[in-house]
Parts: C-alpha cells; structure tokens; sequence
C-alpha cells in the first residue's frame, strides 16, 4: 500500500481515529512525567537558581513552535505539487498550535529573561524572529479565514508558508548566525558538550517528547474537524443548490 | 520543596502556559465534538 493512500481523507479519517487514543494516553503520561519530574525532583541550577525550572517548559513550547511551521512547510509543498486535500488541511490544523506554542515560549522566556538578563524583551535576533514567526502563524491562520474558495485559500497559505519559513530558520539558528543578542546558544543538542547536565537533562527530553506527542494529538483531531467542516460546507452547499 | 526568590516567576510561567496549552486542547476537542454533531445532522 502507498503512503499517498492515506492522503485520501476516508482512510485518513479511519486511520487517525485509531491511532489518536494511543498518540493522546502518551502525550499525557510524558508530559506528565517531564514537567512533575522537572518541577519537583530537580536541584537549582548553580547560576538560574530555581528559575531553571522554566526550561521545561520553554524549550519543548520554542521546539514545537519552530517545528510545527517545518511540518507546515512540508504539508504545504505536497498540496502545491500533488494537490492532495488533507496535507492542505493539516496545515491549516498546525497553525493555531504553533501560534499557541509560540507564544507560550515567548512568555516563559520573557517571564525568565526578568530575574536573569534584567528584562523581560530586548530586540535580540533569536527574540525578534520568533516574534515575527508568531505573526506569520496570525497572518497565516487569518489568510485562511478572509478566502472563501477552499483551493485557492490552500494555494496562497502554501505560498505565505514558503515565505515565513525563512523565520521559522531564523529562529532556529539566530543564536548561531549572530554572536550579540542575549539568548544563548541552544539547550539541546546533538552534540553532547553542548547540552545541559544530565539531572535537568533528562527531564527535559522527557517533557520535550510529550510536547512533540500533544502536537500530533491536537494536529490529528484539527485535521479530522477540517475534513468534517469540509464535508458539512459542501453538504450544505448542495442543498442550497438543490 | 521551596522555590526561592523566583517563586512568582517560576509560578506565573506554569500558570500561563497551562492556561493556554489546556485552552487550545478544550477549544479544539469542543470544535471537533460540535462539528461532529452537525455533521451527522446534516447527513440524516
């Protein structure tokens, strides 16, 4: 069987009901886990005190933001290139949660910035991307609400998604590209000189991976809502008509 | 366990995060449950 099959929204709908209970029960035991784990059971930090804490929070919240327009990027390329109607409206169902993430991960930054860098917003280029990925998540979610035509609101999202990418990059590497600014260099890392020390560590990628979890969840049930509303508008179109 | 000095910080980061990650999962389970029901009104 092609992977393309499931881009049919009957198997789609008959898959992602199966598998949304599994992807639900492990968002919520990892989330679970990570922030209880983090929140309790971890020592200060011997710089951050317990502000430390934040991060896990913040760095799972920043990962899905930037993330979340990458599958968005993704989902887009294959409504432009194989017109396929539920990647389209996967995109549209990831949106508002990268908006909500990002501005979780520009709260608690803020909210941690204060006690650490003596304030809650400075124009630092990691900073100053993400604000402007959160727009692009308003402007993107907005596109799809002013055009009426469902394909051709599809085409421009794909088009304003391929512009906002370069801020969804910028974001990411803006700490590497630029060496002023205060935001440090990133938490996690595949290179392990870089990473925090374990005892936060592990904590961490725990709640990191129930956020990854809750993102599919709540893009599984957003994209199963789009394909109903798409599904009530042409029932109730044709009654109009008939 | 106590917090320290950054009790209130450490406090309102978890407030308003929960705040908002629990709004968009209530939101979008009562979006789905109600486009649902109208859905199968419309099909009968």
């Amino acid at each position: 069987m092609s992977f393309w099959e499931y881009a049919n929204p009957r198997r789609f709908m008959a898959l992602s009901a199966k598998i949304q209970p599994w992807v639900w029960a492990a968002a919520t035991v990892l989330c679970a886990t990570g922030l209880i784990w983090g929140f309790f059971f971890t020592p200060e930090d011997f710089r951050m005190g317990n502000s430390v804490k934040i991060i896990y929070i913040h760095v799972p919240s920043a990962f899905i933001a930037i993330n979340a327009w990458f599958m968005m990027l993704v989902a887009s390329l294959i409504w432009l290139i194989r017109r396929h109607h539920v990647s389209a409206l996967a995109a549209r169902a990831a949106a508002p949660i990268g908006l909500i993430m990002t501005i979780v991960a520009l709260l608690t930054g803020a909210i941690w910035g204060k006690p650490m860098w003596g304030t809650y917003w400075e124009w630092d280029p990691r900073l100053t991307s993400f604000l402007i990925l959160g727009l692009f998540y308003l402007g993107y979610s907005a596109l799809w609400s002013a055009i009426e035509e469902p394909d051709a609101a599809a085409d421009l999202t794909s088009i304003l998604c391929l512009v906002g990418t370069v801020f969804a990059v910028l974001s990411r590497y803006a700490a590497q590209f630029w060496s002023q600014g205060l935001h440090q260099g990133a938490s996690l890392s595949l290179d392990a000189e870089e990473n925090v020390a374990d005892v936060f560590w592990q904590p961490l990628v725990i709640s990191l991976a129930g956020f990854v979890a809750l993102f599919l969840a709540l893009v599984l049930m957003r994209t199963r809502t789009e394909i109903r509303r798409r599904r009530l508008s042409t029932l109730t179109a044709r009654d109009r008509l008939a | 366990m106590t917090l320290g000095p950054y009790a209130f910080d450490i406090l309102l980061a978890y407030a308003l995060s929960g705040a908002l990650v629990i709004g968009l999962v209530v939101q979008s389970v009562a979006a789905s449950r109600a486009t649902k029901r109208r859905l199968e009104e419309a099909e009968k």
